[in-house]
């Protein structure tokens, strides 16, 4: 299975090019982009670990690329998305989210099943990958 | 020009002006014991129509459109409209002096002809804040819409535009969620959200009805929806609906990993159904209820309530709104009706397509749009905004766009509408010629594609055609739904438009 997660999963993978490109659009309007990455991909995670803080102060895609390259370097295996944070009142939120690192084998979540009174289901989405410790998991 | 011509021209402008000094004594307010002497007065002569009032900070402003019956004044027809929704009524009562009756008297302040409609005016009428009661809907629009738009001076009758006060608009705790919050729950940003409305949209039995959501949902859609008037029927009883659409958003999130949600509609005959159907969603744990604007005001402001405490999104389907913000002569503006539900407070609101099959000028549905999402709307007439707004911090209602929309017209799309809406393809999902979810697949890699180009500084609305087939090459789906759709589109002329177009700038 593919995660997809992120604002452009379900196009083939970016390349480095496109991916500098979407950074220059976020750096344009004025937002601070992020990397985060992570060994858990339920859609409820809310909170990938962060590698660094938000760059608020480098302003040009390339400086950003070469903390999206140490990144990869030092997680080959994780999912590794870019963020962009707009202060701006009334929003102060992302703009955008996408993945730009995957693991090479995603063997994607199992959904248990517990039911309940009056045919109602309780439900719960497992990673399998999260069976193991982190660090060790793809 | 002749003598006798000149002479024909100077009678002419006489009686225009002796009958604007006779008009004259008909528009002026009464003062003192002779403005309350029994028996009839001109609107205008009871007060209602006060030319040199200017509205103050706190006053709740509403734009009509007036048709007078032939040989009335318009300023009289104001007048009598400020009256009959304020504190008027047909004859001078005394018991007006029991009371702040100058204050609480709403105020026609200005009259204009509208541009190219003759026969038709703007009349800008001011209420005083105290004639309202604090957060409620319902009280507001009693006044504003609630006897005027039957009365016999008046051919015809439109709310165009309303301005609220800060000091109003934060009685109204407003969207329960807001667009910022409702992405960050979803973790879906910077890209529309897909949706689609399941069909055919009576008669399928639960299980069936949860296979489409199932489908849709795991080919690449964020939400699938309940259809207006699909409630609890003979074909599938509510609570059987619920439990197979959770099931399917379950299995969908499992297989994408993505958060995924349905709009359990819980529309229903009393308050106490409604409850219980949005108790049951969240016990399930929906993510979204929706309800239909047929509803009510009270109603919905009671949902958003429960909504609020619940953490639900909640969606608004905005049934039976065409029978009075259609024609452009007589009913509500739907920008009035995107003003108060933005008060009422919901999270979605259908606000028009402008390419689909719906009634929708693109000037007019972006002024809808950003009605509903901004922070503050300046005076934009060309959209047909007529007054500043500061929504005072309250939260962005998501418009959604629904109603004949294809993966073709995903350049069109976002060039309209931009990046805060919910985009329901309906048949262009179900009806793709591969299934469901390849239906689905086809609208999302579409959406992807077209985002990816623009912040790449692509010419979408110029391009699009283009960057939708380069996308197809990677995508069996995509290339289906354009090589089905591609040519479809729905070219009618709109009845709904605004009434002002910009004019070339003579500097």
């Amino acid at each position: 299975m593919r995660v997809t997660q992120g604002t452009f999963s379900f196009l083939p993978d970016l390349t480095d090019q496109q991916i500098a490109s979407q950074i220059e659009y976020c750096l344009g309007n004025g937002w601070a982009v992020s990397l985060e990455y992570t060994d858990d991909p339920h859609p409820r995670n809310a909170f990938w670990e962060m590698f660094g803080h938000p760059m608020f102060d480098i302003r040009d895609a390339a400086g950003v690329m070469t903390e999206v390259n140490a990144c990869r370097k030092t997680f080959p295996n994780h999912y590794i998305k870019v963020n962009a944070f707009d202060a701006t009142r009334g929003r102060e939120s992302l703009r955008l989210s996408f993945i730009i690192n995957r693991p090479a084998a995603e063997p994607g979540f199992n959904l248990v099943r517990e039911e309940g009174p009056g045919r109602s289901v309780r439900y719960t989405t497992r990673a399998y990958a999260t069976e193991r410790p982190e660090g060790e998991r793809y | 020009m002749n003598s006798s011509a000149v002479t024909d021209r100077a009678v002419k402008e006489k009686a225009v002006k002796d009958n604007a000094v006779a008009g004259d004594e008909q528009k002026r307010a009464k003062t003192g014991a002779a403005r309350y002497r029994a028996g009839v007065l001109k609107y205008a002569q009871m007060g209602y129509w006060n030319p040199d009032y200017s509205p103050a900070p706190t006053d709740v402003l509403a734009l009509f459109r007036i048709t007078p019956q032939d040989g009335v004044e318009p300023e009289e027809a104001a007048a009598a409209v400020a009256g009959e929704s304020s504190t008027a009524t047909w004859t001078v009562v005394w018991t007006d002096r029991l009371t702040a009756c100058d204050r609480y008297r709403a105020k026609a302040y200005r009259v204009d002809p509208v541009p190219g409609a003759p026969g038709q005016y703007f009349a800008y009428i001011a209420y005083d804040l105290d004639l309202f009661e604090p957060g409620s809907v319902a009280n507001l629009t009693a006044s504003v819409i609630g006897n005027v738009f039957g009365f016999k001076p008046l051919k015809a009758l439109r709310l165009e535009d309303m301005r609220f006060p800060v000091a109003y608009v934060k009685t109204f705790a407003g969207p329960p969620t807001g667009i910022v919050v409702e992405r960050e729950r979803l973790d879906k940003f910077g890209r529309p959200l897909l949706g689609a409305t399941v069909k055919p949209k009576l008669g399928l039995s639960g299980k069936n009805y949860g296979r489409v959501v199932y489908e849709a949902l795991k080919g690449g859609l964020d939400f699938t929806k309940d259809d207006e008037n699909i409630n609890s029927q003979p074909f599938m009883h509510w609570r059987d609906r619920f439990l197979y659409c959770m099931e399917a958003i379950n299995r969908a999130q499992a297989a994408t990993g993505e958060v995924k949600g349905h709009y359990l509609n819980v529309t229903a005959g009393t308050m106490e159904d409604m409850y219980e159907r949005a108790e049951f969603a969240k016990e399930l744990g929906s993510v979204i209820v929706m309800i239909d604007l047929v509803i009510g005001y009270t109603a919905i402001q009671s949902m958003s309530r429960w909504a609020r405490r619940n953490d639900m999104i909640l969606h608004l389907h905005r049934a039976g709104h065409s029978t009075y913000t259609r024609q452009k002569s007589h009913g509500v503006s739907f920008r009035v009706i995107s003003k108060w539900m933005r008060l009422a407070g919901v999270d979605h609101i259908h606000a028009g397509t402008v390419v689909g099959k719906l009634e929708g000028d693109p000037n007019s549905v972006q002024g809808f749009y950003n009605v509903l999402r901004e922070g503050r709307n300046e005076q934009d007439l060309q959209r047909g905004i007529f007054f500043e707004q500061d929504w005072a911090g309250l939260h962005g209602v998501m418009p959604v766009a629904s109603g004949g929309i294809h993966a073709g017209q995903m350049h069109q799309l976002l060039h309209y509408l931009g990046e805060d809406v919910v985009l329901q393809f309906g048949g262009g999902t179900i009806g793709h010629p591969m299934g469901i979810a390849a239906g689905a697949t086809a609208n999302r890699v579409a959406l992807e594609a077209m985002v990816l180009a623009r912040n790449e500084g692509r010419d979408i609305w110029n391009e699009g055609p283009q960057i939708l087939a380069t996308a197809a090459k990677d995508c069996a789906p995509l290339k289906a739904a354009l090589d089905v759709w591609g040519e479809i589109t729905f070219n009618y002329a709109s009845t709904d438009t605004p009434d002002f177009v910009p004019t070339a700038n003579v500097a």
